[in-house]
């Protein structure tokens, strides 16, 4: 009855080739054949969003796709965010700004901010507080979360702004 | 939390998936974007026991427009969608509709073609689709078929696609240069689905009469219902205030919904009566104030 396939998904510019059974979630490949624990799972059924990654550039809810669905695709996931040992603009932002408490929706968060500023850098609290609705946080009361975000936008302009250029 | 063990196929284009569909008859599920699917199968409420994966196809993602009509095909990303111009100005009800639909990263994934296949009675394309008389062209092993929006959707999750027919693609008419445009939607939170959507389309002529007017509502039947009776009401005329509130009674007449969790069948018909009005008020004002 199991149905098995062998994948190969580049993550965080590692490759990574192994097994999985067709029934194999993306997230829960990441985290056991990857050994990427940060992707987290809340509720396996697409509203936490705890578990959003980078698929090919586009953030999507990993326990909603297969991992045999990814063979071949370029992933990232909240590892993936550092600047080696440095965590990013974002990732400090959220640590200035009380963007998390347990941290356990954070990589969500991380990740859909991420794409959000990517596409909008200069967002709104109201295009911000509409950027990370598919991410569900119990502890923050989202107010530090839009802040992180807010204030990580304006970093990335004034680096933009004092090195005169778009890096 | 887990999904229940299945084959794993992936079609390479329409008509292999057609092809698979047929050799593996009922047991076997097209997987588009997974957004309503794999929820259900985590769920063990649906346990297909073959998965025909079309994420690969190359065929079936597109949007084209002519004079008359927008053709979208069913693997376009609901986000490439909503973000695409040339749908935007020929059908603009469509991004407002999917701004309503699941949050980013659902439509980052989710397709055209899974949404209107999945028809939840409740869910944003479907309405767009019969609010605007759309159409939807469908394959199966001896030839394409077209059947219209009003057709397509038969009960909750339960459309006219036979077992080994897949979706192709969907048709929606053009709408005239600056037609007023407006979703009201009704939900406990933004993204989640409609206790009751109302889509609306109105388009003034110079003497300031209704020469086009296209409603339908969500989450109140066991498909999206178009509203005949109060755009038939509101056509030709000049859609005054006595007029609208009018046509949202009879709106409200032609709707069937039930109770359940979100809201009793009394709630919705009020909100059906509401939400038309205001629906076709937001559209008169975003037709004269312009797209922006
Ligand atoms: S674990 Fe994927 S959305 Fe909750
Ligand atoms: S920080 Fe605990 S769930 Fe968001």
């Amino acid at each position: 009855m199991s149905d098995k396939h062998t994948i190969t998904v580049t993550v965080n510019g590692h490759v990574y080739t192994d097994d999985c059974e067709a029934r194999m979630t993306l997230a829960d490949f990441l985290r056991r054949q990857c050994g990427l624990t940060g992707t987290h799972l809340g509720c396996e059924h697409g509203v936490c969003g705890a578990c959003t990654v980078f698929l090919d550039d586009v953030a999507v809810r990993s326990c909603l796709t297969f991992a045999v669905q990814a063979d071949g695709a370029r992933i990232s996931t909240v590892e993936g965010l550092a600047e080696g040992d440095e965590l990013n603009t974002l990732q400090k932002s959220f640590q200035e700004h009380h963007g998390l408490q347990c941290g356990f929706c954070t990589p969500g968060m991380l990740i859909c901010a991420t794409e959000l500023l990517r596409d909008n850098p200069n967002p709104t609290e109201t295009e911000v507080r509409e950027g990370i609705s598919g991410v569900l946080c119990r502890c923050t009361g989202y107010d530090g979360i839009v802040k992180s975000v807010m204030a990580a936008a304006d970093s990335q302009r004034d680096g933009v702004s004092e090195s005169g250029s778009i890096s | 939390m887990k999904p229940p063990p299945f084959e794993y196929r992936s079609a390479h284009d329409s008509a292999e998936a057609v092809n698979l569909l047929t050799e593996y008859g009922d047991d076997a599920k097209i997987l588009a974007g997974g957004q309503s699917l794999v929820p259900l199968m985590n769920f063990r409420m649906a346990r297909p026991s073959v998965l025909i994966d079309i994420n690969q196809t190359h065929d079936m993602t597109h949007i084209r427009a002519d004079d008359g009509h927008l053709v979208v095909g069913a693997m376009t990303r609901q986000r490439v969608l909503e973000r695409d111009q040339t749908a935007g100005s020929a059908v603009p009800l469509l991004p407002a509709a999917l701004a309503h639909s699941g949050h980013t990263t659902n439509r980052n994934r989710g397709t055209f073609g899974g949404s209107l296949a999945h028809a939840d009675p409740a869910a944003e394309l479907p309405t767009v689709l019969v609010a605007l008389g759309g159409e939807l062209t469908v394959q199966g092993p001896s030839g394409k078929r077209t059947v219209p929006a009003e057709d397509f959707f038969l009960a909750p999750l339960v459309t006219s696609l036979e077992y080994n027919e897949i979706l192709l693609s969907a048709r929606l008419p053009r709408l005239p240069q600056g037609t007023g445009v407006r979703v009201e939607e009704l939900a406990r939170r933004h993204g989640d689905f409609a206790i009751v959507s109302v889509m609306a389309a109105v388009h003034l002529d110079s003497n300031g009469r209704a020469d086009l007017v296209r409603i339908a509502a969500g989450g109140v039947d066991s498909t999206p219902i178009r509203l005949h009776e109060a755009e038939a009401q509101l056509s030709g005329t000049a859609l005054d205030d006595a007029g609208i509130d009018a046509a949202a009674v009879a709106a409200a007449d032609s709707v069937h919904p039930t109770d359940d969790v979100h809201g009793s069948a009394s709630y919705r018909l009020e909100m059906v009566r509401v939400l038309v009005a205001r629906a076709i008020r937001s559209a008169i004002t975003h037709q004269k104030e312009g797209h922006r």
